[in-house]
């Protein structure tokens, strides 16, 4: 057989559909692949390929995604042994595509995370350094898809969930605009936010991912009909497009990340593009409103688990000390740190002052995008301020890992189209660039991400 | 208006009413699930309405129209773009531990039913039913609770009015107004008894005459309009007594009990819960658009308010007869169905729908029983061309309601026809012979005399004659 490891997802999906290559000797090969992961990055490799194996590689699906009779749990003990009664709508479309579920991989808890360390099932290593976090949320995917565990995944982003880690693990990781793909089946973080989004070996599958995923969704009110068919990259220059950049001075940026950075930014020019500083002068704002929302929604959207219904269920006798021990027992620590921040920013006598405020940032740096889109084609900045750093090294302080969001909360707030694509090396580890776009811009982004990839060459985790 | 004692007026009550309204829509508020009718427990449930990991829920269109339909109903503001709310709370019964409900953008406010100002009417979801085994009958205590999520996420509009009521009396007739309203647009079974209606009132008292508010007291969950009046008067008696003996009353929610007529206290002001409210962010707006907005105009059938008034207007029906035609509805039908068919006078008619056939039919619809109303208008005209008494025409309609037929028939076949004039002459110059005393009485000026007289009349004719005739017969004859 081929060797697969050398192979994108799109060209292991053209050799299924011209009949070279068996949709189900690949699916084998990328289970054995996946059952061998030393990575920590699936809860979950399924037994055998389905029935009705398509000629697509098989997807590595974030477990928040609930897939029927699958164990979901969102990376929670307190979804512990769940077993979802019907599939999510993203990843029905990729099965009805031809991608089977090939396992479901690790996260942070509830995607509360940036170093997929907050995972009730153990923490996920770094494909290029072991001592090393993936990032997080959707940690498991980008370990997997780097490691050459999976052809592909899928994640979800709420602010950053999907491109931080993506560029932790030297991938391609996009955050779609918001309503883009359905959000049905996915265990919600912050719903105001969550987006699913592919991350892959290559910018063209994200795009080929990608496009199996859009589309309204009955079952989703706030998902909408893609304005335009969704086109593969081709581009292999920037002649005539404009990239504004922000944050290279930020003061949380590591000077080697930003070094890199600004290297990538000759290539844009080298390929014709246009670079310019740009001012997105509520985006500092960003992480200030975003730990105020998401945690308010997330308090609400985490009530359900309650021990009622589903899931383990603690304590006795009463009704009250049964939710208390249940909730303690199966929520971890930064899970409970942010349903308490959200019931405070919620409370009477508090919701103007912290909701209300961060509803208004989050107007204003969406308008600050809308004035960045006039006078720029696309908004570049570093992914994350820093490479992959060492397990345990932020876990006990909170606010130095929420600011590994710093950049990419931004577009979250927003609702805009983001990619991240690695762009280099710093000290043996991978650094991302993200290339930002209006709202429904997808197709124009990957295609000057896919430029940009030709001209870097970046190659993936040295194998031995 | 009676003549009330001067303490009993130094203070009024004012009441405002909130009210739930289950809708009658096919499908439930948030998912595709069937509303459940008494099925077996948890048969109506999907993913969705049971709070399920990752699932969303998708507003019920067929509930935003009717309660657009409701809202035009009582002439509100129907706001072009209005939104859901997250209520916060943990109970059992709320499996996605908020409420998705209306909050500060309603569907519409400012209207009016009646003389009764409509503060706001909003759409949100039921929650499910908990059953408790064990002594107490509630949660707290029980042995075991379990949940039916059947009811769960059931289509339900709020409406509040404002504080207009002032006597229990006029809450109960309000409630019953907004209740053949919503039963005649068929948005709802409005049943207080299975919950598909249900009232909470609000009551505070004042000094009468006076414009400014005392502290309320929240009645809950009054499942009949009798009961309603009862609750509020027994509230309103404690807040008095309470106010006159130098207290104040306390913020409270209260459950009144019909049985034992006491009234006990649910939560106080400082157990209220903090909701913590806030954009339901799975859902979008709600923005009528024009096209929804005349579909459910169109829908609007004439309602009981405007069909009470047309009967007042157009037919000179009496207030309290035109109100039960369009309280009862079916009633209403019945009897435009009866003028409709030409015979009898409106009023007369009216009257007949009105009185004697719920003496007959209690609450049942006219259609389910034998009378059709072409029979009843028939009726009603040979009484008034007095070829049958009232009181054989009371007959007739016994056998009409039971099994149908026309009234000439059974006049006929049953020898009801009335007795012709030469023949009830000689009747009552016979019983005119025979009862000399009461002649004489009666032209002495005893009046009530009479009925001895009458009541021979009516003996010899079997009731076929007509007691007002008679009477006048007989008065001609003696000359009083």
């Amino acid at each position: 057989m081929t060797d697969l490891l050398s192979l994108n997802a799109a060209a292991q999906a053209g050799l299924m559909r011209n009949g070279e290559l068996s949709p189900r000797e690949a699916f084998d090969f990328w289970r054995a692949r996946a059952e061998e992961d030393e990575l920590g990055a699936y809860l979950w490799v399924a037994e055998a390929a389905p029935e009705d194996v398509g000629d697509l590689p098989p997807v590595a699906v974030k477990d928040l995604f609930c897939v029927e009779g699958v164990p979901s749990t969102a990376g929670s003990r307190i979804l512990e042994g769940y077993r979802p009664p019907y599939t999510a709508t993203s990843v029905r479309n990729l099965q009805s595509a031809g991608a089977a579920v090939l396992g479901k991989t690790n996260q942070d808890e509830f995607a509360m995370g940036s170093s997929n360390e907050n995972s009730g099932y153990g923490p996920v290593q770094n494909p290029w350094d072991r001592s090393r976090v993936p990032g997080g949320s959707s940690g498991g995917s980008a370990a997997a898809v780097a490691a050459g565990a999976a052809p592909w995944a899928i994640g979800t982003d709420t602010g950053g969930s999907i491109r931080q880690p993506a560029a932790l693990c030297g991938i391609v990781g996009l955050k779609p605009t918001y309503g883009a793909v359905s959000r049905y089946g996915m265990i919600a973080f912050a719903s105001s936010l969550d987006q699913c989004g592919p991350l892959t070996r290559d910018v063209t599958d994200a795009a080929l991912l990608f496009r199996h995923l859009v589309g309204r969704d009955r079952c989703d009110s706030t998902s909408v009909e893609y304005p335009e068919p969704v086109r593969l990259p081709s581009a292999e220059r920037l002649d005539g497009l404009s990239f504004g950049v922000w944050g290279l001075e930020e003061e949380g940026l590591d000077r080697a990340v930003a070094d890199v950075i600004r290297g990538t930014l000759g290539t844009i020019e080298e390929l014709g593009g246009a670079v310019e500083e740009i001012e997105l002068p509520s985006a500092r704002q960003g992480i200030a409103a975003y730990y105020v929302i998401a945690p308010a929604e997330a308090s609400a959207n985490l009530a359900r688990y309650d021990g009622v219904r589903y899931g383990p269920r603690s304590g006795d006798g009463d009704l009250d000390a049964m939710y208390e021990q249940t909730r303690h027992d199966g929520f971890g620590d930064e899970v409970k740190r942010r349903i308490m921040i959200g019931t405070y920013a919620l409370s009477s006598g508090y919701y103007e002052a912290y909701y209300g405020t961060a509803q208004k940032v989050r107007t204003r740096i969406a308008e600050d995008f809308r004035a960045a889109f006039k006078a720029v084609d696309f908004v570049v900045t570093p992914t994350s301020p820093t490479v992959a750093f060492e397990l345990g090294e932020r876990t006990a302080d909170p606010l130095a890992m929420y600011l590994s969001d710093y950049f990419t909360v931004p577009m979250s707030l927003a609702g805009i189209a983001a990619v991240s694509i690695p762009a280099g090396l710093c000290d043996g580890l991978p650094v991302g660039l993200q290339i930002a776009g209006p709202a429904f811009s997808e197709s124009r982004v990957l295609d000057a991400a896919h430029a940009l990839e030709k001209a870097i060459g970046f190659e993936g985790v040295p194998r031995a | 208006m009676s003549i009330t004692e001067p303490e009993a007026r130094a203070y009024e009550p004012v009441i405002g009413l909130e009210i739930h309204v289950q809708l009658k829509t096919r499908t439930k508020m948030f998912c595709g699930c069937a509303l459940s009718f008494g099925e077996e427990p948890n048969t109506r449930t999907c993913p969705i309405c049971l709070g399920h990991p990752g699932t969303l829920p998708v507003a019920n269109a067929e509930a935003v129209h009717f309660a657009l339909m409701i809202a035009m109903a009582f002439e509100c503001d129907i706001a072009p773009r209005s939104i859901f709310h997250r209520k916060n709370y943990f109970y059992p019964d709320l499996p996605k531990g908020y409420q998705i409900s209306q909050y500060d953008m309603p569907l519409a406010r400012n209207g009016r039913l009646g003389d009764v100002r409509i503060h706001r009417v909003h759409l949100e979801e039921d929650a499910a039913k908990l059953v408790h085994a064990g002594a107490s009958g509630r949660i707290h205590g029980a042995q075991t609770s379990v949940v039916d999520f059947n009811r769960g996420g059931t289509p339900l509009v709020e409406i509040v009015t404002e504080p207009d009521l002032r006597s229990p009396a006029a809450a109960a007739e309000f409630g019953r107004l907004l209740q053949a309203t919503l039963r005649r647009m068929g948005v709802s079974d409005v049943n207080m008894e299975e919950g598909s209606l249900r009232l909470d009132a609000n009551v505070s008292i004042r000094p009468a005459g006076e414009a400014t508010l005392g502290t309320k007291t929240e009645l809950k969950n009054m499942n009949s309009f009798r009961f309603l009046e009862r609750g509020l008067s027994a509230e309103i008696a404690r807040q008095e007594e309470l106010v006159r003996g130098g207290g104040e009353v306390e913020q409270e929610t209260l459950h009144y009990d019909p049985q034992s007529g006491g009234l006990t206290a649910l939560r106080t002001k400082e157990e209220a819960h903090d909701y913590r409210y806030f954009p339901e962010p799975d859902l979008v707006p709600i923005a009528p658009t024009e096209a929804m907005l005349e579909r459910a105009r169109a829908a609007l059938p004439e309602l009981p308010a405007a069909r009470a008034e047309r009967f007042e207007r157009e037919l000179e029906l009496p207030g309290d007869t035109a109100r039960l035609l369009s309280f009862r509805s079916e009633l209403g039908d019945f009897f435009e169905e009866a003028i409709e068919a030409g015979d009898g006078d409106a009023r007369s008619v009216a009257n007949w729908v009105t009185n004697e056939l719920p003496a007959r039919i209690g609450g049942a619809d006219p259609a389910d029983t034998g009378v059709e109303p072409a029979a009843l208008a028939r009726l009603v005209a040979m009484v008034e061309a007095k070829e049958v008494s009232r009181s054989a025409a009371q007959e007739v309609l016994d056998v009409l309601v039971a099994d149908g037929g026309d009234p000439r028939a059974v006049v006929d076949a049953k020898g009801l026809s009335r007795a012709d004039t030469g023949e009830l002459a000689e009747i009552v110059e016979r019983a005119i012979a025979s009862n000399q005393d009461a002649v004489d009485k009666v032209r002495a000026g005893k009046a009530q005399a009479i009925g001895a007289i009458v009541g021979a009349v009516m003996r010899e004719t079997k009731g076929r004659a007509d007691g007002g005739e008679v009477q006048r017969m007989i008065r001609e004859r003696i000359g009083s």
